[in-house]
C-alpha cells in the first residue's frame, strides 16, 4: 500500500477539484464533496472503498517562511500568511486494489464552518465526523446523527479550535511550576 | 475483654472474641469490588485479580457487575467530567458500609490532566475515598497493599458508632452538567478546597 495513487484522473473528471502540492492532497469544494467521494469509491480505476481516517484542521494565522535570493545575491526570508480556514481531511484506501492512501480535503471558512458529510458514502466516517463537529464545530450537512460525542451535550465551545479559551479553574497548589505558575500569577485562583 | 485473660483462655483451648471483631474479620476478608474500569489503571487492576498476583488470596476476587452487590469501589483511571456523575451514581447505589480506593494519580487529583478542561480534579471531590493509591498506573503489588490498608482500616471500625454504618448521615449529590463544568464543583461534605497560606487578604475575601 505504499505506491502513490495518481490523482490526475480526478482532476480531469472534476475541473473544480484542485491539487495541493505542499501536502499532496486533493482540495474538493464542499458543494461537490459527495459527488467526488461516490465517484472515487465506485470508479474502477480507484475503488477507494475504505475511509480509514477523518480529521479536522484549524488554520488560524498560519505562517510559513520561504528563503529567496534577491537581486544582490543575499538570501531573504519571506513570511507568507495563510488565510484563516478550517479543513476536513479524509484518508482513503482501497481494500480491493490494496492501494492508498489518497488524501482528500474539504476546505471551509472559520466563520461559518460547513462541510458535506461523507457518512452516506463511507459509514466509517460517522463517529469521526461527530468528533470533528464536537471539537472543531464544523457542521456536516447530511450527517445522520450529528451531536457531541466526547464532551457532554451542554458543553459550550469547541475545544480543539485554536482560539478556544478554556475556563479559568486553576486552583492553589503548594508547588506550582512552569505553565501553572504563569497562570497562577496572571489571574486569581478560584479557591 | 482483658487481653491477658483472652490469651490464657486461648492456651486452654478456648477462643474468645467480640461480635465487633468477628464481624469486621469476616467482611474485611471478603470485600467484593465493583467491576468497572476507566483507563489504563483498570488493566493493572485486572492483572491483580489474575493468577500471578492473585487478589483472591485476600478475599477480594469476586468482582461484581452490579453495584447492589459490591462494597468496594476501585476507581481505576482518569475520571472525566462526563463520567463523574455516573461514578457518583454507582457509588450511591452501593449498599452501606462501602469503601473507595482511588487508584492512580488521575483518580486522586486529575494527574497529568489536572489543568485540562475535561478531567475531574480528583474523585474525592464527590465521594469519600478511604485509600489514595498513587502511581501512574500503580503496580499490582501496590493494589494489593492498598487492599491491605483498607482491611486494616475495617478491622479498627466500631460497628455501633462508625459513620460508615449509619445511613443517611451524608448526602452525595450527583453533579449536573453545565456549559463549562459540573455543578456543584465539589461536595463540601466530603472535600474542602485547600487553603492558600500565601493568599493576600483581598483574595481571601473574594474566595
Amino acid at each position: 500500500m505504499s505506491e502513490a495513487i495518481p490523482h490526475d484522473p480526478v482532476l480531469q473528471q472534476f475541473p473544480e477539484v484542485e491539487w495541493e502540492e505542499e501536502f499532496g492532497t486533493l482540495i474538493v469544494p464542499t458543494t461537490k464533496a459527495t459527488e467526488v467521494a461516490i465517484w472515487l469509491r465506485d470508479d474502477h480505476a480507484f475503488r477507494l472503498d475504505y475511509c480509514s481516517n477523518v480529521t479536522g484542521i484549524d488554520y488560524l494565522n498560519r505562517e510559513f517562511k520561504e528563503k529567496v535570493k534577491n537581486e544582490e545575491g543575499k538570501t531573504e526570508t519571506i513570511i507568507h500568511k495563510d488565510p484563516a480556514r478550517m479543513e476536513v481531511v479524509y484518508h482513503l484506501y482501497s481494500m480491493e486494489k490494496r492501494t492508498g492512501p489518497l488524501v482528500m480535503k474539504q476546505r471551509t471558512t472559520r466563520e461559518k464552518p460547513e462541510a458535506q458529510s461523507l457518512t452516506p458514502v463511507w459509514r466509517s466516517c460517522e463517529l469521526q465526523e461527530r468528533e470533528i463537529y464536537d471539537l472543531f464545530g464544523i457542521n456536516f450537512t447530511g450527517h445522520p446523527d450529528q451531536r457531541r460525542i466526547l464532551m457532554w451535550d451542554e458543553f459550550e465551545g469547541h475545544p480543539m479550535r485554536k482560539d478556544y479559551v478554556e475556563p479559568f479553574d486553576y486552583e492553589w497548589e503548594p508547588t506550582p511550576h512552569d505553565e501553572i505558575l504563569e497562570k497562577h500569577q496572571k489571574g486569581k485562583v478560584i479557591f | 475483654m482483658d487481653e491477658g485473660l483472652k490469651s490464657e483462655l486461648q492456651k486452654a483451648g478456648i477462643f474468645t472474641t467480640t461480635l465487633n471483631d468477628l464481624y469486621n474479620w469476616g467482611r474485611g476478608n471478603s470485600l467484593w469490588p465493583l467491576q468497572f474500569g476507566l483507563a489504563c489503571c483498570a488493566i493493572e487492576m485486572i492483572a491483580t485479580s489474575m493468577s500471578r498476583y492473585d487478589l483472591a488470596r485476600f478475599g477480594a476476587e469476586v468482582f461484581r457487575p452490579s453495584p447492589r452487590q459490591a462494597d468496594l469501589m476501585i476507581v481505576s483511571g482518569t475520571v472525566t467530567k462526563k463520567m463523574a456523575p455516573q461514578v457518583v451514581r454507582l457509588f450511591k447505589q452501593m449498599p452501606s458500609p462501602k469503601y473507595v480506593i482511588a487508584m492512580g494519580a488521575c483518580a486522586i487529583s486529575g494527574g497529568p490532566f489536572k489543568q485540562g478542561y475535561n478531567v475531574l480534579k480528583g474523585i474525592d471531590r464527590y465521594i469519600p475515598v478511604d485509600v489514595h493509591l498513587p502511581g501512574g498506573p500503580p503496580r499490582p503489588e501496590a493494589v494489593l497493599q492498598s487492599l491491605n490498608y483498607l482491611q486494616e482500616k475495617i478491622r479498627t471500625q466500631d460497628i455501633k458508632s462508625d459513620p460508615a454504618f449509619i445511613e443517611g448521615r451524608r448526602q452525595y449529590p450527583v453533579p449536573e452538567f453545565t456549559g463549562t463544568d459540573l455543578e456543584p464543583p465539589y461536595n463540601p461534605d466530603v472535600w474542602q478546597p485547600p487553603a492558600n497560606p500565601n493568599a493576600p487578604a483581598e483574595e481571601e475575601a473574594t474566595a
